[in-house]
């Protein structure tokens, strides 16, 4: 226990640090991913080709590729952007082929409609399509935040700092408490970005709660009807 | 003024929708395009939008060919109203009808306070102005999809099968709505169905179509009841059978009018013509539009069938 009470203040940084690593990654996969799976999705012939190939980097083993990007980035090897484009990579790959499905999940008949009052192909994009696809990417990126949380811990290997460094340093010194806290750790940051992430889900998707709401009063309904029966 | 010349249109996999079609459709007026499915009619109402385009021909709008105009400015400018309603699921009441004044400039507060008064004029209470279309019913839905519409007071409207999917009693009701809109605002109204009685009921003009975009008949409705083209047509209004085939039947010293299955449709009123039963009451045959014809009666048109369907049982003489 002295331990972690000595060790608090590298604990709580290795969390910040373990954070802020992960959440570019989220963020730059996701935000690439809506391009492509859009393009995708909007080209029907090319939607195979390009979800093999986008898939396929996350075939790529991790540790592998964290070593030998510096030389083909020409960063240096305990460069954390190294760390940055492989798990942006990896969340590229989860997150197109759900972009591409959020995008097929929006009614076509919507589409016509928005089109046939005069959205044209821009607006329709920003105001239309991709609010639409808006609970669809929200599961993604839930999916994607969690993986690359866990996934950075492996950069620990090659020096790149995060929680990772309490599994690395616990297994060398057989010191099952310090691994606890690096699990710990992980499944924490993880929990609170999945939390943030559908507190964001809620506030800029408001019409599906309040459309699962109704439903639930539908439910609730029915089980009176029955009730009543 | 809506002008078809000569258009055809050939989709890329060779159906032709539409062959060589030429039709005048007049301000002001409500002209109605019925048919069963495949008959081409919504190709013909989304050529106006340029939702699809022409392969020939050409479509003018006040004299100004479709083609040469843009498309997206011109969609802002024509009221389009669809079945399903087509609202924007996400965006509550009162944007989905301030939408198209949206995209045209309009501040938001200024294009939430016109959406505002268009719920008034198709009848929904302001009070739903902040829920979303899914907790609507659907005749509520449609009545927005007919407020978006008309959110830019656009000359022409163009209504794709808009009361299709609500249920016969809803959808009775929201004709009647068209109706009183119509009288009100005199839009060009352009309106697409498969229903014979919402045509005549609706149509100033009617356009009704054979498979493949082939013009059977153009007419106002009393023209095709009282002089169907062809068999097609006449099969198709119903103008031999139940309750358009009426004949008049002398009971208790009045004149009854009988439907096709024998039964009393409504009695007949001596001496009103259309022009005087105009504006006596809500109830449309009592305007003089011709939903039946009158076989066997020596005065087809002014023969003003005062009841049919619903109403008849309140006017049955024992």
């Amino acid at each position: 226990m002295n331990w972690l009470v000595e060790n608090a203040g590298q604990i709580w940084e290795l969390t910040l640090v373990h954070a802020a690593l992960s959440a570019v990654p989220i963020v730059v996969g996701f935000v690439l991913a809506i391009p492509v799976g859009w393009l995708a999705n909007r080209y029907h012939a090319s939607r195979g080709t390009v979800l093999a190939i986008v898939g396929l980097l996350y075939a790529i083993p991790s540790l592998p590729l964290f070593i030998a990007l510096p030389s083909l980035l020409g960063t240096r090897i305990l460069d954390p952007v190294n760390i940055e484009v492989a798990l942006s990579l990896y969340a590229l790959a989860i997150m197109v082929r759900t972009a591409s499905d959020a995008f097929a999940s929006v009614d076509v008949d919507i589409l016509l409609s928005a089109t046939a009052v005069g959205f044209s192909t821009w607006r329709r994009f920003w105001y239309v399509e991709l609010p639409l696809a808006g609970p669809v990417l929200l599961s993604g990126i839930r999916v994607v935040s969690v993986s690359t949380i866990s996934l950075l811990s492996v950069g620990s290997v090659i020096g790149v700092t995060s929680l990772g460094y309490f599994f690395i340093d616990g297994f060398q010194r057989d010191f099952p408490l310090e691994i606890l806290v690096g699990i710990i750790g992980t499944v924490v940051i993880a929990v609170v970005f999945d939390l943030v992430l559908a507190a964001v889900g809620r506030l800029l998707l408001p019409w599906t709660s309040r459309a699962v709401g109704r439903q639930r009063g539908r439910a609730a309904e029915r089980t009176q009807l029955a009730g009543a029966a | 003024m809506i002008e078809f010349r000569s258009v055809t249109k050939q989709f890329p996999d060779g159906t032709v929708a539409v062959r060589d079609f030429s039709l005048v459709i007049p301000s002001r007026k409500t002209t109605v395009l019925v048919g069963s499915s495949g008959s081409g009619k919504t190709t013909i109402l989304k050529m106006i939008n340029r939702m699809v385009d022409a392969t020939s021909g050409t479509i003018e709008i006040d004299g100004a060919d479709v083609s040469t105009l843009e498309p997206v400015g011109l969609r802002r400018s024509i009221g389009y109203v669809m079945q399903n309603s087509g609202l924007l699921p996400h965006r509550k009441v009162a944007d989905n009808i301030a939408t198209v004044p949206r995209l045209r400039g309009v501040s938001r507060t200024d294009a939430r306070a016109r959406a505002l008064e268009l719920m008034d004029t198709v009848g929904l209470d302001r009070s739903l102005a902040d829920r979303y279309p899914s907790q609507l019913s659907g005749g509520q839905q449609q009545r927005v999809g007919v407020a978006r519409g008309l959110a830019v007071d656009p000359n022409i409207l163009l209504m794709d099968e808009p009361f299709g999917a609500v249920d016969p009693l809803v959808r009775a009701e929201l004709q009647q709505e068209l109706v009183r809109l119509q009288r009100e605002l005199d839009k060009t109204v352009v309106f697409v169905t498969h229903d014979i009685d919402e045509a005549f009921l609706l149509g100033d003009q009617v356009v009704i179509f054979k498979k493949g975009g082939i013009v059977a008949q153009i007419g106002t409705p009393d023209e095709i009841l009282a002089e169907p083209a062809d068999d097609f047509v006449a099969r198709f209004v119903g103008a031999d059978r139940g309750k358009r085939a009426l004949h008049l039947r002398s009971e208790a010293g009045r004149e009854l009018v009988v439907d096709g299955d024998g039964r009393a449709a409504g009695v007949l009123v001596d001496g009103r013509t259309r022009d005087d039963s105009r504006g006596s009451g809500e109830k449309n045959d009592s305007e003089g539009r011709a939903t039946t014809t009158a076989l066997g009666s020596s005065d087809e048109a002014g023969a003003a069938a005062t009841a049919s369907g619903a109403s008849a049982q309140g006017d049955r003489q024992p």
